[in-house]
């Protein structure tokens, strides 16, 4: 992805990678190297051409975009790209991408979850083990050398049985589900809409959904309808005990609320990966022990990115030889 | 029942201590200045030990308690009870097992995934103030990971059926194949050991276990491999572990027990490939209040001459 223009062969077709200078795609050779055999990369940021002029000399010709990251795609860009058809997304969220903008062009849109859906699971239920558990705080006391002195360390909270409310049924709501149901927890969920397919209880909304568990994991994508949908009524209706573990984005939950929570015992206790103003984190978890942190790394294994590499060319494959795609987001 | 001397060998739950102490009469061993002259003094007096997984009757004790009719241990491992010694003299032993086999079994999994995904060092990470945005550390998937059981009884069947909802593919040593159970048997540890990623201590600590986990089996597991251990420290050569770990020869160990608790190698304290706990598996408040009340139950059915709720011996 490092080469000029010229030292890829123009019968390629064309992809457009789009990033802010700061991100890049992973550094693994074999996936750069297996991209620039099959497609022409066109990377803004490696060609000394200013931007625009870049953009608008190759904008015809652009059928397929690749962003990295959370890299915007708003509905100007998309006006400057009038050939463009296809959007392969390479993250699970897609807030990021003016969807309604591309069904109105009709854009088709692939996204990343189905690679990431079940590593971001076993986070999710990492993250929950760790705050009932306490594994985190009792590894602290350990390696502090607190052991010998203080003996025994304070009890956690039973997983088995806890009833658990997952919001968004999804690939990694589903894989949530699979995983905690072995545990002996009971299952519900909120999601747009009720899957007929799936076997657990369904509530109309949040709220409901958090007032009748014990713990509640959000694995929805980031909207306008979803932003707080954590808000403080649903805290209050989780109750003292309730545990949050969140592993879709930050601004799913009121923030500011949920630490003021934490920190007054409004609520038991939080796993998170993602925050409101990342990589800032609120200061005052740092002092709690029912709270475990995680710097949004829920997808971040190289199997994860391995998966996500074949998505990404068998989509771009398919599509420029008019086969059917994979993962294509549904306007469901 | 109150003129029942009971002893009780060590600190373990202050319910059981409050409901010991309702029923009984409770003599709290540690807070004796001299052991042997209390001893010889109550003698007569103690017909009940209640031990846990630290402390428990040991064939002198035992002697020292010629009253002595059963011990009821505050745990399912009997590894501190000198079982011949009790058959012997015909003194009933209990444990407590089923109500911690799930709490132990989540933390088993708990401790895999906390290994695997670094969960603990990422917290560290952020608590130190140093996250910054777009670093890719990668850490390593824990679904599909095969996973290999030493001991395939309560706990350790607990824990298959968890990480089966992983897609884990399981495969398990023990004492004798177990024909009905779908898993992959391997006949000795270390072949157990050579065809898994992660392998899990869940067996009781004998003679015959100690020690289970040796140079050999760790040079079977290779640079990849992942040790969890749930059971007793004495399961693992731990001199051998530690210097396994250190030199990167093993890629990761989720410890829940040491030789010698509570004190742990210092040179473990240094790595970001380790999670060590306190010896909390059975260690949720309601697990403890079931292991409790098991306890004080076994007690009441021996001396109301009724059958035992969970015996050993």
């Amino acid at each position: 992805m490092g080469a000029n223009d010229t030292q890829q062969p123009k019968e390629l077709p064309m992809v457009l990678l789009h990033r802010l200078p700061s991100f890049n795609l992973p550094p693994n050779p074999s996936f750069r190297d297996h991209l620039r055999s099959h497609f022409h990369i066109l990377d803004p940021h490696e060609s000394p051409e200013p931007y625009d002029s870049f953009l608008s000399r190759h904008a015809h010709s652009i059928r397929a975009i690749l962003p990295v990251g959370p890299t915007q795609i708003s509905s100007e860009l998309l006006e400057r790209l009038p050939a463009l058809e296809l959007i392969v997304a390479t993250s699970a969220g897609l807030e990021h991408i003016d969807l309604p903008a591309c069904r109105s062009r009709g854009i088709v849109v692939t996204n990343a979850s189905s690679a990431f859906a079940e590593d971001v699971a076993d986070c999710a239920v990492g993250l929950l083990i760790d705050v009932l558990r306490r594994i985190s705080a009792a590894d602290r006391f350990v390696r502090g050398r607190i052991w010998p002195v203080e003996k025994e360390y304070p009890l956690g909270f039973k997983l088995g049985g806890k009833r658990v409310g997952i919001v968004g049924m999804g690939s990694i709501g589903s894989e949530v589900a699979k995983r905690l149901s072995a545990f002996g927890c009971t299952i519900a969920y909120t999601s747009r809409n009720k899957k007929e397919s799936v076997p657990f209880l369904f509530y109309t909304n949040v709220r409901d959904l958090a007032a009748n568990s014990g713990v509640l994991i959000l694995c929805c994508p980031l909207t306008e309808e979803t932003y707080h949908i954590v808000n403080k009524d649903v805290m209050a209706a989780l109750g003292k005990e309730g545990v949050i573990i969140n592993v879709g984005r930050g601004s799913l939950v009121d923030e500011k609320e949920l630490v003021q929570c934490l920190v007054q015992g409004e609520i038991g206790g939080a796993g998170l990966d993602v925050y409101e103003n990342e990589p800032n984190v609120p200061k005052e978890l740092f002092g709690l022990d029912n709270v475990v942190l995680s710097p949004h790394r829920a997808v971040m294994t190289p199997e994860s990115f391995e998966a996500l590499f074949q998505l990404i060319v068998g989509n771009l494959k398919a599509f420029f030889s008019n086969k059917p795609l994979v993962s294509v987001v549904s306007n469901e | 029942m109150e003129s029942i001397g009971v002893l009780m060998a060590c600190p373990m739950n202050s319910y059981l201590e409050q409901q010991l102490e309702k029923r009984f009469k409770l003599y709290r061993f540690w807070t004796v200045p001299d052991k042997s002259s209390f001893l010889a003094s109550h003698k007569d007096s103690i017909q009940a030990v209640v031990g846990n997984a630290g402390a428990g009757a040991d064939a002198e004790l035992i002697e020292a308690l010629p009253k002595l009719e059963i011990v009821a241990s505050f745990s399912v491992g009997l590894d501190k009870i000198d079982l011949a010694k009790c058959k012997e003299k015909g003194i009933r032993v209990t444990n407590t097992p089923d109500v911690l086999t799930e709490d132990v079994a989540d933390l088993a999994i708990g401790l895999m995934l906390a290994v695997l995904r670094k969960l603990c060092e990422s917290d560290r990470y952020v608590r130190s103030g140093k996250w910054k945005r777009g670093d890719y550390v990668l850490t390593t998937k824990f679904t599909g990971k095969k996973v290999g059981i030493i001991g395939l009884g309560r706990i350790g069947m607990a824990i298959a059926k968890r990480a089966e909802a992983f897609s884990c593919p399981i495969s398990y040593y023990s004492r004798t194949e177990k024909p009905e159970i779908k898993y992959k048997y391997y006949p000795s540890v270390v072949e157990l050991a050579a065809h898994c990623d992660i392998l899990v201590v869940a067996c009781p600590l004998t003679k015959e276990t100690h020690h289970i986990i040796n140079r050999e089996v760790i040079d079977a597991m290779g640079p990849k491999g992942v040790l969890i251990n749930i059971g007793r420290g004495p399961h693992v050569d731990e001199p051998e572990l530690v210097s396994a770990l250190v030199e990167r020869r093993l890629g990761g160990a989720g410890l829940d027990v040491f030789e010698n608790e509570p004190y742990v190698p210092e040179e473990l304290f240094g790595l970001d490939n380790v999670v060590l706990l306190p010896h909390v598996g059975s260690g949720t408040v309601e697990t403890r209040q079931a292991m409790a009340d098991l306890v004080i139950g076994n007690l009441e059915a021996h001396f109301q001459k009724k059958p035992l709720l969970t015996p050993v011996v």
